[in-house]
């Protein structure tokens, strides 16, 4: 392998490792998800209800929800 | 071209030296370690004139933490029955709005130090891995014990045994 391949192997995965949309969130930081307003299902009963006449129509329930509201917290 | 043998060697010693690296500047604070200077930290509130000494309950808490809001009673009832023999609790606000913080203590009225890391200074050279997280330092300034989280009577129970121990020791 040349060295200006070589080189332009590290550049390319330079950038790539650069241009990740991802960033650690540190557990002090989460204040903001924490908030009541990231609750996905914060109204329980309207939920139950949108879900019996999902189930009616369309055969199919569950598979909404996710574990978990991001407050870092035990 | 395929890489060869040497060159997949080379580049795998480089992305685990990186690691590394990244590992010991993630170190943060950990038993055997000595208290962090509190004064030199930028904390908002008044910190307690002596604390060396002492045994010292450096706890990081927030106002959105569930988990840290119900340690409070149990500390504060700690700070009652030891305050005398030589402990001292500082609660670190990690709140980024002090308003938080003080609605809480409105509250829950806390009669130990509470102090807020306003920018964060203190909380990052620590590097908790989660809130709340607090250090128990003995007299001679030395992290002894370390909690990651609160869980209810059984951590109530490990801070009472625990500030026991080393209430016991003679300071150096």
């Amino acid at each position: 392998m040349s060295m200006k391949t070589r080189l332009a192997l590290l550049l390319f995965s330079a950038t790539l490792l650069l241009a990740t949309g991802c960033a650690e969130v540190k557990p002090w930081e989460r204040g903001a998800l924490a908030d009541s307003i990231m609750i996905a299902d914060r109204d329980p009963i309207g939920d139950m209800q949108k879900e019996h006449m999902f189930l009616s129509r369309e055969e199919a329930s569950g598979g909404r929800a996710v574990g978990g509201g991001g407050c870092g917290c035990n | 071209m395929l890489p060869n043998k040497s060159n997949i060697v080379r580049s795998t010693l480089l992305v685990l030296g990186l690691a590394g690296l990244t590992c010991l500047a993630a170190s943060g604070l950990k038993v055997g370690d000595g208290l962090p200077d509190l004064g030199a930290a930028g904390l908002e509130g008044k910190l307690p004139d002596k604390l060396k000494g002492q045994v010292v309950l450096l706890d990081f808490w927030a106002s959105w933490c569930a988990p840290c809001k119900e340690s409070f009673p149990v500390m504060e009832k700690l700070h009652k029955e030891h305050s005398g023999e030589g402990l001292i609790i500082v609660a670190v606000s990690v709140d980024e709005k002090s308003a938080d913080m003080e609605k809480f203590l409105k509250k829950t009225p806390a009669t130990f130090c509470v102090v807020r890391d306003a920018k964060h200074e203190l909380v990052k050279t620590t590097d908790v891995s989660t809130m709340p997280t607090s250090f128990l330092i003995d007299r001679a300034g030395k992290v002894r014990f370390t909690h990651s989280g609160f869980l209810g009577k059984a951590t109530a129970k490990q801070y009472q045994d625990e500030v026991a121990q080393l209430l016991k020791e003679k300071a150096p």
